[in-house]
């Protein structure tokens, strides 16, 4: 106690203090943070759409209806859209990429660990696109395989990448902000399926990008020259989160002036001491 | 001196050894330069030490950081328009048609030698420059080191700080990528904005319709001759002011309104500022060595009809853009006219109002306190409550603005409503500086009083005595002399009485109604001030015996009811 009685007006002691409460409130919020709980997969060796259906009932239909009609709100709006028309390929993005089914009720689904299984995701579109009629299926490889294409292409895909996209999804792909609450989300890891099913379906605040405006072909480049941006060396050193010009400010001012500032201090204090006569 | 005669008269071997064997040179240099009495007597010239003093030396420093890069920089940028296919080294925009100042960016970027490190040193070193300006303003600002009979620096300074604002954002339109393209686009929706004439000023400096292929090659000379030429003028004019006004200094023993306490610039301040030369450099080395900046690859060219999600200038044009992000739609039409004003107050009225008031402010603080008398000694921030707490206010409203120039970047990162973001600050705006000022001031006002109350009774022990009749009190630590010198050693400010409504012949008297403004105003400035304490205050604290140790505070129970909030018994 004595100790603690003779250091508590040490400088470094409130510092000390707001440490351990930072440490006390995460460890708490760590301990406490609600967690989803783990879901039984489902029997995969019944036929498709029947499973499907099973599924469906029982995570989706509480929301887009048994019918796949969506359900509608005399307040909000809609509950849940309608999933009539939307096709196996808005499924398989969806539910693969774990935007559905929505943790909470919020203005956009965010990308997290997908809830169903890839067996699942499977028959939940099969179930989709044969009783809800017909739509986009699950696009081909053509649309992402981007093993054999060439510099040109490449560059062709970026040209339509820096016309069409960067104005959500930010230059190198990182995603930007939308009104209300609805944002871009980044495209760092996302998978050549799910990015072509995307272009094609336009979930959520996207447009859609049909073949007829944006050829297959072209999709595979743009996916070709985003894989190119994403996997290219970061050439002159950390890219502080390639927010551009807010992330820059902020290391000038706390990695720059805050360590010329410590240095001057430190300067400061080390004086020529004035000899006693 | 009859000794020299000597040894001038005898031989001039002798002296060259008792000189050193620079003696030769230097003297043969001063026989022609005749600068060594000049350097005599500067090169012993007293600075004070504090470690806030060498904010503005950053600055200087990446000034030279910035010259010495930009001149590796313009042996290989090209700063034209022409078209050309890109077969460079960067495999993703080969064979595009961009401009050759982009062409050239990337082959600064990928393939000269150590090109991208100088790039993103000059880049770094930009935005220290500015940083760093700001940084000193506000210590000269809060330390109120404007003052007379420094306040043509304070404006040398203001104008320093646009320049280098300017100058910035010259660099960071010249590569010609999107990004940079996106930020001139911005400017000349601000020239235009200008009511009658803005789009007359718009041709006139793009030559025509935006973008044009003017504007890269004239900012080009503007940003690598004339601003860097008037920057370096004024840099020292700055620094010639600052020898003739001297250094300002905290207050301390034997430092007073008419000397210089400190030490020598040889060899103390040589030192020290070449050794923090050196570590300004090294960190901006390090910087562009560790840290990307302005990646314009990523970019691609510019093309008006394109822009990128996250598009920002750099941090010090953030807070313009951050009201223009903020501003509500307000736009009519006057006969042929359109008066853009969600562009027009914001852009370019905000800037006029920023450094309008900065400049304004030395004078009209002087005019508010009446005080006209020379400062060398620096105020603490709390002993001017009314002006920290203005600093303050405009720090507030500063950052909110720079809050709403990145709030995409800050929607996404927090996962917050881009829209509500923009709203709430609509409202802070208003409401936050306010606020800041109230708090600002209640803070530096509560400050006062604990030093005063560090004078009177001296520091807390952090020991509680128990008196023999059961009483408790803290043994407080009396200051040593020198301390309680320097918290006391700050002028006791006069509150200007109101003005008699009539002169002495009973005439009403004129300019009442400015007099007027100017009591209420300066009662506003200082009245709720905790003044130092007086003489004697400090004797009736002492007279109870604070400075016999084992003694405690209030020895009696009638006396520690008797106390104000400060601790003063109230008869006092």
């Amino acid at each position: 106690m004595r100790a603690l009685s003779t250091h508590r007006r040490h400088p470094l002691a409130g510092v000390l203090v707001l440490l351990l409460g930072l440490v006390a409130v995460g460890g708490l919020y760590s301990a406490l943070a609600p967690r989803t709980a783990q879901a039984d997969s489902a029997g995969a060796d019944a036929e498709l759409v029947a499973a499907g259906r099973e599924l469906y009932l029982v995570g989706c239909a509480s929301c887009h209806g048994l019918n796949g009609q969506g359900i509608l709100q005399s307040k909000s709006g809609q509950y849940g859209p309608s999933l009539i028309g939307v096709g196996a390929a808005a499924v398989d993005f969806q539910v693969g990429t774990g935007r559905m089914p929505m943790a909470s009720n919020s203005q956009q689904a965010p990308r997290k660990e997908p809830f169903y299984d890839d067996a699942e995701t499977e028959q939940l579109a099969a179930f989709v696109a044969t009783e809800f009629g017909p739509g986009p299926a699950i696009p081909g490889s053509e649309y992402y395989d981007i093993a054999d294409v060439s510099e040109e292409e490449v560059t062709r895909g970026g040209e339509f990448f820096l016309t069409n996209c960067t104005a959500c999804h930010n230059a190198v792909g990182i995603g930007g902000a939308l009104g209300g609450g609805r944002y871009a989300p980044s495209l760092e890891g996302v998978e050549g399926v799910h990015f072509a099913e995307a272009m094609i379906t336009g979930p959520q605040s996207m447009p859609v990008f049909s073949d007829a405006v944006i050829s297959p072909e072209d999709k595979r480049n743009i996916y070709a020259y985003l894989n190119e941006v994403q996997t290219q060396p970061a050439s002159g050193g950390f890219a502080l989160g390639g927010v551009g010009p807010v992330g820059e400010g902020l290391a000038g001012w706390v990695a720059g002036i805050g360590s010329l500032v410590v240095f001057a201090v430190w300067i400061g204090k080390h004086s020529v001491r004035a000899r006693k006569p | 001196m009859s000794t020299r005669i000597e040894t001038e008269g005898s031989s001039t071997a002798s002296t060259k050894r008792s000189y050193g064997p620079l003696a030769g040179p230097t003297r043969w240099i001063d026989d022609r330069i005749g600068l060594a009495g000049l350097a005599k007597k500067q090169m012993r010239k007293v600075f004070p030490e504090h470690w806030s003093f060498m904010l503005g030396e950053i600055a200087l420093y990446s000034f030279v950081v910035l010259l010495l890069s930009g001149v590796f920089l313009s042996l290989w940028f090209d700063p034209s328009m022409v078209e050309v296919e890109y077969q460079g080294a960067y495999a993703p925009w080969r064979g595009v048609h961009m401009s050759t100042a982009y062409a050239s960016s990337l082959d600064l970027s990928f393939e000269v030698r150590g090109g991208l490190l100088m790039r993103q040193i000059h880049h770094w070193a930009a935005t220290l420059f500015l940083a760093a300006m700001l940084v000193h303003m506000l210590r000269v600002f809060f330390t109120g080191a404007y003052r007379k009979p420094r306040e043509t620096n304070w404006l040398v300074g203001l104008a320093l700080l646009q320049l280098g604002i300017v100058e910035g954002f010259a660099g960071y339109s010249l590569p010609d990528d999107l990004l940079s393209g996106t930020g001139l686009r911005i400017a000349e929706g601000l020239m235009r904005s200008i009511p009658v004439v803005g789009t007359y000023i718009s041709f006139f400096v793009f030559g025509g319709e935006f973008p044009g292929s003017d504007f890269i090659p004239r900012i080009y000379v503007a940003h690598v001759l004339l601003i860097p030429g008037i920057l370096l003028g004024l840099i020292t004019f700055h620094m010639l002011l600052l020898v003739y006004n001297k250094h300002t200094q905290w207050p301390g023993p034997g430092r007073t309104n008419d000397n210089v306490v400190g030490y020598p610039l040889l060899p103390v301040y040589m030192a020290k500022a070449g050794g923090f030369f050196f570590v300004v450099f090294g960190v901006t080395a390090l910087m562009g060595a560790l840290f990307q900046i302005n990646p314009v690859w990523a970019f691609g060219p510019y093309d008006p009809s394109k822009v990128t999600a996250g598009s920002q200038p750099d941090w010090y044009m953030g807070w313009l853009d951050g009201a223009l992000r903020m501003m509500p739609a307000l736009e009519f039409t006057v006969f042929d006219w359109t008066f853009s004003l969600n562009v027009f107050l914001p852009g370019v009225a905000l800037m006029g109002l920023l450094f309008g008031v900065l400049a304004a402010y030395p004078f009209v603080e002087q005019w508010v306190t009446g005080d006209k008398r020379e400062h060398h000694l620096l105020q603490r921030p709390r002993n001017a409550p009314t002006r920290t707490a203005f600093g303050v206010a405009g720090i507030t409203a500063y950052g909110l603005l720079w809050i709403s120039g990145g709030n995409d970047i800050i929607a996404t990162t927090f996962g917050v409503d881009f829209y509500t973001i923009t709203r709430t600050l609509r409202i802070l705006i208003f409401v936050a500086p306010v606020l800041a000022f109230i708090v600002t001031k209640r803070i530096c006002i509560g400050l006062q009083r604990q030093s005063a109350e560090t004078v009177l009774h001296g520091r807390e022990s952090g020991i509680i005595m128990r008196s023999p009749d059961g009483a408790y009190s803290e043994r407080h630590v009396p200051l040593a002399p020198e301390a309680a010198y320097a918290l006391t050693a700050h002028d006791r400010p006069d509150v200007a009485a109101l003005p008699p409504a009539t002169d002495h012949n009973g005439v009403a008297a004129p300019h009442n109604r400015v007099q007027h403004a100017r009591a209420r105003l300066s009662r506003f400035w200082y009245a709720d001030d905790r003044q130092k304490p007086t003489a004697d205050e400090l004797e009736q604290a002492h007279a109870h015996g604070h400075d016999d140790e084992p003694a405690p505070e209030l020895d009696s129970a009638q006396e520690f009811q008797g106390v104000n909030e400060l601790g003063l018994p109230r008869r006092h």
